[in-house]
């Protein structure tokens, strides 16, 4: 009896283990509901962005490159069609100036995005519920890939009249 | 068995085809073995159960090591806040269910073969089947469906382990942000990568479970028989792991 009764709490353990492991990769991995290293302390300001790019909650808000809080949330604002990025300073950061500006920054070539506040020079500082006014949108790679072409097209057609005799010589 | 002595080509195709009748034989008595659901439980305790500090000691190691060369390597391009997706899709579609299958070959398929190889050897098959009970239903059908049960759970405890193992380095030792890490994995992995997972371990836990049973129910009843029926275990199990792994890899790829 002793034995049959280990017995079926091992297979039960192992059960619930292996279920509770695919009920994590199921639910948890593809979802956005489970959120890592997040935390309740500190404050919240808004900030507003014409553009976020791929900006996800639980990004890094940095300081000098220093990570003085969170995204907490991202949500499009109908009014202005903006979209509102709440972020969770953490409290030991409670000096940061009003005037300070928010821009959306990419870590490395093919990082994630992260927000980079640049502190500004009031005397009065962010408090809870505050908001950032000063804010520069993400850089979207594609758009500036587009302006670069536009700007060669536009130089380049003063040349081409030169270029155009002296290729087809070569060939 | 017969007299006549098969060449390799002739004895291969025996082999695979005396493998896919025993299946369709296990399978007639999978139905019925549910009947005696005791005996599928104690199988899945052993196959599962007692498997289950190796595979999670296997997941952990190999997820830091995962969590080690890969901030290395996508460090060099500024992008080690995407650790969390390497691990993730290489935990979930590659590392966790081939990984998983080869320690339950060698773990649980050995155990298997030689179990059923030794009631072979010591006539307790015989003896079943001349009480009129069916060994196929009582002894080999609840072993190959403990394994089939297990091997998906012990995959997906595998794959979360090697991914808090990956954290493990990279949070805490690397210095990856650990909000980039998991926000960054929640947004690129979705629910197909993980059915990937399920599906190919649900696909290698048919092959090693039968492969097991098979081998130990065909083996030669001989102390000498038992261990190469063993030994054919691993090896075949293996081989067979790897291949179906790129064919699923292959089917999955075109699908989505």
């Amino acid at each position: 009896m002793k034995n049959s009764r280990s017995l079926e709490i091992g297979t039960g353990l192992f059960v619930l283990l292996g279920f509770a492991a695919l009920a994590f990769l199921t639910t948890q991995l593809p979802g956005t509901s489970l959120k890592f290293g997040g935390s309740d302390g500190g404050y919240t300001v808004t900030a507003r962005f014409d553009n976020i790019g791929d900006l996800k909650p639980g990004s890094p808000v940095t300081m000098a490159g220093v990570r003085v809080g969170r995204v907490e949330s991202i949500r499009f604002d109908p009014k202005d069609f903006k979209a509102a990025v709440v972020l969770r300073i953490e409290d030991q950061y409670k000096e940061i100036p009003e005037d300070s500006d928010a821009s959306i920054q990419t870590a490395g070539l093919l990082g994630g995005k992260y927000i980079g506040i640049g502190p500004g020079g009031s005397e009065t500082f962010l408090k809870q519920g505050g908001q950032i006014e000063f804010t520069q949108s993400a850089i979207v790679l594609e758009s500036l890939v587009n302006k670069f072409f536009a700007n060669m097209a536009s130089k380049g057609s003063d040349d081409k009249k030169d270029e155009a005799p002296a290729a087809q010589e070569q060939k | 068995m017969s007299a006549v002595v098969d060449s390799a080509a002739v004895a291969a195709l025996r082999r695979i085809g005396a493998m896919t009748l025993f299946l369709g034989q296990v399978l007639a008595r999978v139905i019925p073995a549910f009947a005696k659901p005791g005996l599928i439980v104690k199988q899945i305790y052993n196959a599962g159960a007692r498997s289950l500090v190796i595979i999670m000691l296997s997941g952990l190691f190999v997820g830091m090591v995962l969590g080690l060369l890969g901030f290395d390597t996508l460090q060099r391009f500024g992008s080690e806040d995407s650790l969390g997706v390497l691990a993730a899709l290489g935990m979930l579609k590659v590392l966790g269910p081939v990984l998983t299958a080869l320690l339950f070959a060698g773990r649980a398929g050995t155990s298997l073969t030689s179990e059923i190889g030794l009631m072979k050897s010591t006539d307790q098959l015989t003896a079943m089947q001349m009480m009129a009970v069916d060994p196929l239903r009582y002894v080999v059908a609840p072993r190959f469906l403990g394994g089939i049960i297990a091997m998906p759970l012990l995959a997906a405890t595998f794959s979360v382990i090697g991914l808090f193992g990956a954290q493990l380095i990279g949070v805490q030792q690397m210095g990856v942000d650990v909000g980039a890490f998991w926000s960054q994995t929640q947004n690129a992995v979705d629910l197909h990568d993980v059915n990937e997972g399920i599906v190919k371990s649900l696909v290698f836990g048919i092959a090693c479970s039968l492969i097991a049973v098979f081998e130990g129910y065909q083996c030669e009843p001989t102390p000498e028989g038992v261990g190469l029926a063993t030994t054919r275990t691993v090896v075949t199990s293996s081989v067979m792991v790897l291949l179906l792994n790129y064919l699923l890899t292959a089917a999955f790829l075109t699908r989505s």
